[in-house]
C-alpha cells in the first residue's frame, strides 16, 4: 500500500496533511522561495520609475490632440480638472510626437514582464486574512483593487488598442485616460506608502546584509546574516530520498533541529488562531527577533504577517526574512533569485527588441517581428510606407477622389473659394521633411511631402500674416477624426501643408489623395487625409 | 444585570496613511465616475474581471503549468534540463500573451483592410520565434550535456 512508509511517522504524515490542505490564506500554502522583500522591491522600483514614464507620456500624448482646443478633438468633454495642464502643443521638434509616444507604446509593452512579476510575487497579499486589521489596512486594500484592476486596465486596454482588437467597452480615448487618472490616484499612495520600504530592502542587500544568491543556494530570503532555513536545506535531499516531493518536504521540516520545530508550531498556531487580533502578533515577532539565531526566523517572521502584519512590518528593518513574502516553508529552489530577474528582464529586452522596430522605422522596422507595424512596408515605391487606414477601410471611393468631383472648399474671413486640384497644383509648392506617428506608438522615418503651405491657404480667404486655428474636415463620412482642428501655432509654421505629393510622387489612395494634411510634431490622426474643406478662423 | 459583550471597535491604524488613502479615493472617485460614464457596468467588469483573471485563472495556470513541468522532468531524472524548458517556454508565452489579437487571427480583417497589411504573417513570426527559442535552448543544452560528458571521460579511461 502506498501510504504503508509513512505509518511510522505519524508526525510528519499529519504535517504533510496539512500542507495539502492549507488554503491560501495560510502563508503556508506559498512555497516559492524566490519570493521575499528584496525581489518583490526590486520589481517595484523598476515599475515606479518605468509607470511614472507611462503615465507622463500619456498626459503629452493627450496634450498633443489639442483637446482644449476645439470639441471635434476632444473625445473627453467632462474632464474638468483632469485637463489642468493642457498646453499648445508646439510644431517642433519634427520628432516630438514620434518620441514621445514611441517611448508610451514601447516602454508599456516592455513593461510587461515587470508587471506580471510583480504581481506575482504580492500574490500571497491577495489571499492574506483577516481581510483587514484597521480602517486604513481595509482601504488600503480596497486602493489595491484599483491598483492591479486599474492597472491591468490600462495595459491590456493599450496592448488591445494597438492591435486594432476594439473588444472593451467603450471608446478607447475616455476609456484609457480616465481609466489612467484611476491607476494614477491608487499608484501614488501606493508608491508614497511602499517606496521607503521598497529602498530599504534594496539598499539592505546592496550593503551585504542580504541573503546569499548563488544558484543553488537560493532559498527564501532569510534575516541579515542568518543561515538558510533548516527545513528547506533537509528538505529537497530528502524528497530525492523518497521519491516524493511533499512527504520529502514534511520529513525535511521534521528533521529540522528542535528549534525550527518548536517555531514551526508556533507559527502554525499564529496562523491559526492568531488572526483575532493584532495584539498576538508584536509578542510573535518579537519571538521571530529572538530566534533569529537559529536562523529560523521566517517561520515566525511569517507568523507574525498572517497574524499582524502591522507588526510584522514594523519590525520588518530588523531584518527581511521577517517580511510576510517569505515562505514560511520554502520549496526547493529551482532557479536562482537573480536568475528570475534575469528571466523577467529577457522577457523585457524579447518585447522590446520585437516592438521597438515599428517606431525607429526604416530598417530597423524588419526587427519588429510581432509589432502591428513592423515587418514589411505596404506595396513598394514612394507611397511605400505604413498606413493607419487605407481608403476603403474609411469608405472613400475613386468617385469622391474623381478629379471632375473633388473641389477643396476653403472658407475664411473674406467667404469661400472652391479650388480643383489643378487650381492648387499652380499654386506655390513648398517641401517638408516630415514623420507620420501614430496613437498606436508606431512611426515612420521622414517623408518629403509637397504641397501648399496652410498659411497660403489662410492668406488666400483674407487671413493675411495672421494665420487662425483650422477646422479641417475629410471626405469621409465615419471615423472618429474625420474632422479636426489645427491651432494656429500649427498653421502658421511654414512646414505645415496640405500635400499633394510624396516622395516625389502622386500621394497614393491610402495616404490621402487628393490632398491630405501633414503638420510638423502632430499626431497622426490630425494629419487628416482626403481633405474636403478648410475653415480658418477662430475655433 | 446582564453583562453585555462590548463591541471592540476596529482600530483607525495610521492617520497619515489614512489622509492619504482619502486623497487617492477622492481622485480615483473624480476620475472614475467619468470613466463609469458610458457603460458602466461594462467598464467595473473590465477592471474588477482584469483583477480577478489575473489573480484567479491566469497566475495559477502558469504556476500549475510550471509544476507539472518541475515535477515531469524530476520524475524523469532530468532536473539539469529544467531551465532549458521553462526560459523558451516563458518568452514564447509571453509574446502570445501580448500578441494574441494578431497571432490568433482574431483581428485578421480588420487589421487588412485598415493597414494594408497582411495579419497572417503574425502565426508563423511568432512559431519560428518559438521554434528558435527552443531550438537554442536545445543547443546550449546539448553543448553543456558534451562539455560535462568530457569532463568526466577522463576518470573512465
Amino acid at each position: 500500500m502506498g501510504r504503508a512508509p509513512l505509518a511510522g511517522h505519524p508526525a510528519a504524515y499529519g504535517r504533510d496533511m496539512r500542507d495539502r490542505l492549507r488554503l491560501p490564506s495560510s502563508p503556508g500554502f506559498w512555497r516559492s522561495p524566490l519570493r521575499g522583500p528584496w525581489f518583490t522591491s526590486v520589481l517595484g522600483l523598476v515599475l515606479l520609475a518605468g509607470i511614472t514614464v507611462l503615465f507622463v507620456t500619456g498626459l503629452v500624448s493627450y496634450a498633443a490632440y489639442n483637446p482644449g482646443l476645439s470639441p471635434v478633438n476632444d473625445k473627453t468633454p467632462d474632464k474638468g480638472l483632469l485637463g489642468f495642464y493642457l498646453f499648445a502643443w508646439p510644431t517642433g521638434p519634427v520628432w516630438l510626437y514620434r518620441f514621445t509616444q514611441g517611448v508610451h507604446v514601447t516602454l508599456g509593452i516592455t513593461l510587461i514582464p515587470v508587471l506580471l512579476a510583480k504581481l506575482w510575487s504580492v500574490v500571497p497579499r491577495l489571499f492574506t486574512l483577516p481581510p483587514a486589521r484597521s480602517l486604513t489596512h481595509a482601504l488600503e486594500r480596497l486602493s489595491l483593487l484599483l491598483l492591479v484592476g486599474g492597472g491591468l486596465f490600462e495595459f491590456t486596454t493599450g496592448v488591445l488598442n494597438v492591435q486594432l482588437d476594439y473588444v472593451f467597452p467603450g471608446s478607447f480615448y475616455p476609456l484609457h485616460f480616465y481609466g489612467a487618472w484611476v491607476f494614477f490616484a491608487a499608484f501614488l499612495a501606493h508608491a508614497a506608502l511602499k517606496t521607503p520600504t521598497a529602498v530599504r530592502a534594496v539598499r539592505r542587500r546592496s550593503r551585504g546584509e542580504g541573503h546569499m544568491d548563488g544558484a543553488e543556494s537560493t532559498t527564501a530570503e532569510p534575516a541579515a546574516g542568518a543561515a538558510p532555513h533548516p527545513g528547506s536545506a533537509q528538505g529537497p535531499r530528502a524528497a530525492e530520498g523518497t521519491g516524493a516531493a511533499d512527504v520529502g518536504r514534511s520529513a525535511g521540516a521534521a528533521s529540522g533541529p528542535g528549534a525550527a520545530e518548536g517555531l514551526r508550531a508556533a507559527a502554525d498556531g499564529a496562523a491559526g488562531e492568531g488572526r483575532t487580533g493584532a495584539a498576538s502578533g508584536p509578542e510573535v515577532a518579537k519571538g521571530a527577533r529572538a530566534a533569529e539565531g537559529a536562523g529560523v526566523a521566517q517561520s515566525a517572521g511569517a507568523a507574525a504577517g498572517a497574524g499582524s502584519g502591522r507588526a510584522a512590518e514594523g519590525v520588518a528593518g530588523a531584518g527581511p526574512g521577517q517580511s510576510d513574502l517569505v515562505s514560511p516553508c520554502p520549496a526547493e529552489p529551482t532557479v536562482s533569485r537573480r536568475g528570475a530577474l534575469a528571466l523577467v528582464g529577457g522577457g523585457s529586452l524579447l518585447l522590446f527588441v520585437t516592438t521597438v522596430g515599428q517606431s525607429l522605422g526604416g530598417a530597423w522596422r524588419r526587427t519588429a517581428l510581432l509589432a502591428p507595424h513592423g515587418g514589411a512596408d505596404p506595396g513598394g515605391g514612394p507611397n511605400g510606407f505604413q498606413i493607419n487606414k487605407t481608403a476603403a477601410y474609411a469608405g472613400i471611393t475613386p468617385a469622391d477622389r474623381h478629379e471632375d468631383a473633388w473641389r477643396l472648399v476653403v472658407t475664411g474671413r473674406t467667404g469661400t473659394v472652391r479650388l480643383s486640384r489643378a487650381q492648387l497644383l499652380a499654386l506655390p509648392l513648398h517641401s517638408s521633411a516630415l514623420p507620420i506617428a501614430c496613437v498606436e506608438g508606431w512611426s515612420t522615418a521622414d517623408q518629403w511631402w509637397r504641397g501648399v503651405r496652410l498659411r497660403d491657404l489662410a492668406a488666400l480667404v483674407g487671413h493675411d500674416g495672421d494665420p487662425p486655428d483650422v477646422l479641417v474636415e475629410s471626405l469621409q463620412r465615419h471615423g472618429a477624426f474625420r474632422r479636426a482642428a489645427l491651432r494656429a501655432n500649427q498653421v502658421a509654421d511654414p512646414r505645415s501643408l496640405l500635400a499633394l505629393h510624396v516622395n516625389g510622387e502622386e500621394l497614393s489612395p491610402d495616404h490621402g489623395h487628393p490632398a491630405r494634411i501633414i503638420v510638423p510634431a502632430a499626431p497622426g490622426v490630425l494629419n487628416t487625409k482626403w481633405v474636403a474643406r478648410l475653415t480658418f478662423g477662430d475655433l | 444585570m446582564p453583562h453585555l459583550p462590548t463591541f471592540r471597535r476596529p482600530p483607525l491604524g495610521s492617520p497619515l496613511e489614512l489622509l492619504l488613502l482619502a486623497c487617492s479615493f477622492a481622485l480615483a472617485a473624480y476620475a472614475g465616475v467619468r470613466l463609469l460614464a458610458g457603460d458602466w457596468t461594462g467598464v467595473a467588469l473590465w477592471i474588477v474581471g482584469a483583477a480577478l483573471l489575473h489573480d484567479l485563472v491566469l497566475l495559477p495556470l502558469y504556476a500549475v503549468l510550471d509544476r507539472a513541468v518541475t515535477r515531469g522532468l524530476r520524475a524523469a531524472g532530468r532536473r539539469a534540463w529544467l531551465p532549458y524548458v521553462r526560459v523558451p517556454a516563458v518568452l514564447s508565452g509571453l509574446l502570445l500573451l501580448v500578441w494574441f489579437p494578431l497571432v490568433s487571427g482574431m483581428v485578421d480583417r480588420r487589421y487588412r483592410s485598415a493597414t494594408g497589411l497582411s495579419a497572417d504573417v503574425f502565426l508563423g513570426r511568432w512559431l519560428l520565434i518559438t521554434a528558435v527559442l527552443f531550438g537554442g535552448s536545445a543547443l546550449l543544452l546539448a553543448a553543456r550535456l558534451r562539455r560535462a560528458a568530457k569532463r568526466r571521460s577522463p576518470d573512465v579511461h
